[in-house]
């Protein structure tokens, strides 16, 4: 290796570390893409992602890249991941109830099935993860400890977003002891509650 | 009538991740609750979920699955430890998995104590 494709290494290495790329898993309708939806709307004046009550609404990865957020004096580039909810089903039927048509809710699955394979995939690409949990629905699930098991095994830093906390059910002890050894922020991704304390965390658990 | 097959640490233990994944997604996919003895690592279980999603089709609409006991770990002396314990007791591995197709099982509720596996009604 020559003198100048050591220093390309070198430089790339810092480019890498420069923008963090940050993704947010978790389980199908926690609110993923309105947590997504909040960061990209403070910090670039408009969302990314669609909503809906319809379960599997993102099917495939969303980026939206050099989002610069500020926290407690500090700054940092992040690239927003957002990906499709992981689940271990998928029937064409539920989407039924929604009002969708037979072939719309069949295509829907389709996509929902190839969303989560991509979602998976993408496990390679973070740097760091937002792990989206709805505070009101028991945390005990096993996707929820088949998304944390994985980031664990590859030494990604995790931080557990207990999101819906302005609904009266939502119950963030509950995750917390459900995961002992991660950090836990409850926020309302929708109303923006606890917005602030979510970036000192989040650049607390980049660092 | 429901329809359990139970798989024994030693029927598997041999077996490489994607062979493992393979023979549990063929006997859920004929419509049989797996209790597999032990657990499947953090890699093995998002292959499982690949895997599923894969073969969603007309009939099969994916699994349920879920997972009790000591979880996997990279700890090499704490696997060497646990090794050692299974050795002299004369057990397989720790924990169990359930796992079955979801056109059966309902839904699992797993609190850190207890399971409740609600099924559907099936004929």
């Amino acid at each position: 290796m020559g003198f100048f494709d050591y220093l390309k290494s070198i430089l790339k290495i810092f480019q890498i570390k420069k923008t963090v790329r940050l993704g947010l898993y978790g389980p199908v309708n926690a609110g993923k893409s309105s947590l997504a939806n909040k960061i990209s709307l403070d910090w670039l004046g408009e969302e990314m992602s669609e909503v809906s009550k319809i379960p599997h609404e993102t099917r495939e990865i969303k980026v939206k890249e050099k989002v610069k957020i500020r926290s407690s004096g500090k700054e940092l580039d992040f690239n927003l991941i957002d990906t499709p909810g992981i689940a271990t089903k998928v029937d064409y039927e539920d989407f039924l109830k929604y009002k969708l048509s037979k072939s719309e809710a069949k295509k829907r699955a389709k996509e929902a099935t190839q969303g989560v394979i991509e979602a998976i995939k993408w496990l390679e690409n973070v740097d760091c993860v937002l792990v989206v949990l709805d505070a009101t629905e028991n945390p005990y699930d096993q996707v929820n400890v088949t998304i944390i098991g994985n980031l664990a095994a590859r030494n990604i830093p995790v931080l557990i977003v207990a999101n819906k906390i302005d609904l009266k059910s939502a119950n963030i002890k509950r995750i917390e002891s459900a995961f002992p050894q991660y950090n836990v922020v409850g926020v309302s991704a929708l109303k923006g509650t606890n917005i602030e304390n979510f970036y000192k965390e989040l650049f607390r658990t980049v660092r | 009538m429901l329809r359990l097959q139970i798989i024994p640490h030693s029927e598997v233990a041999n077996l490489t991740s994607e062979s493992k994944i393979s023979k549990v997604l063929r006997i859920a996919k004929n419509n049989r609750i797996i209790l597999l003895e032990g657990r499947l690592s953090p890699e093995e279980e998002t292959l499982l979920i690949e895997r599923t999603m894969s073969n969603i089709d007309r009939r099969f609409k994916g699994i349920e699955i879920c997972s009790i006991g000591d979880s996997e770990t990279r700890d090499l002396v704490k696997r060497i430890k646990r090794g050692l314990a299974q050795f002299l007791l004369g057990v397989g591995a720790s924990g169990m998995t359930i796992i079955g197709p979801a056109s059966i099982i309902k839904e699992i509720k797993r609190d850190p104590d207890k399971i409740e596996l609600l099924t559907k009604n099936v004929k």
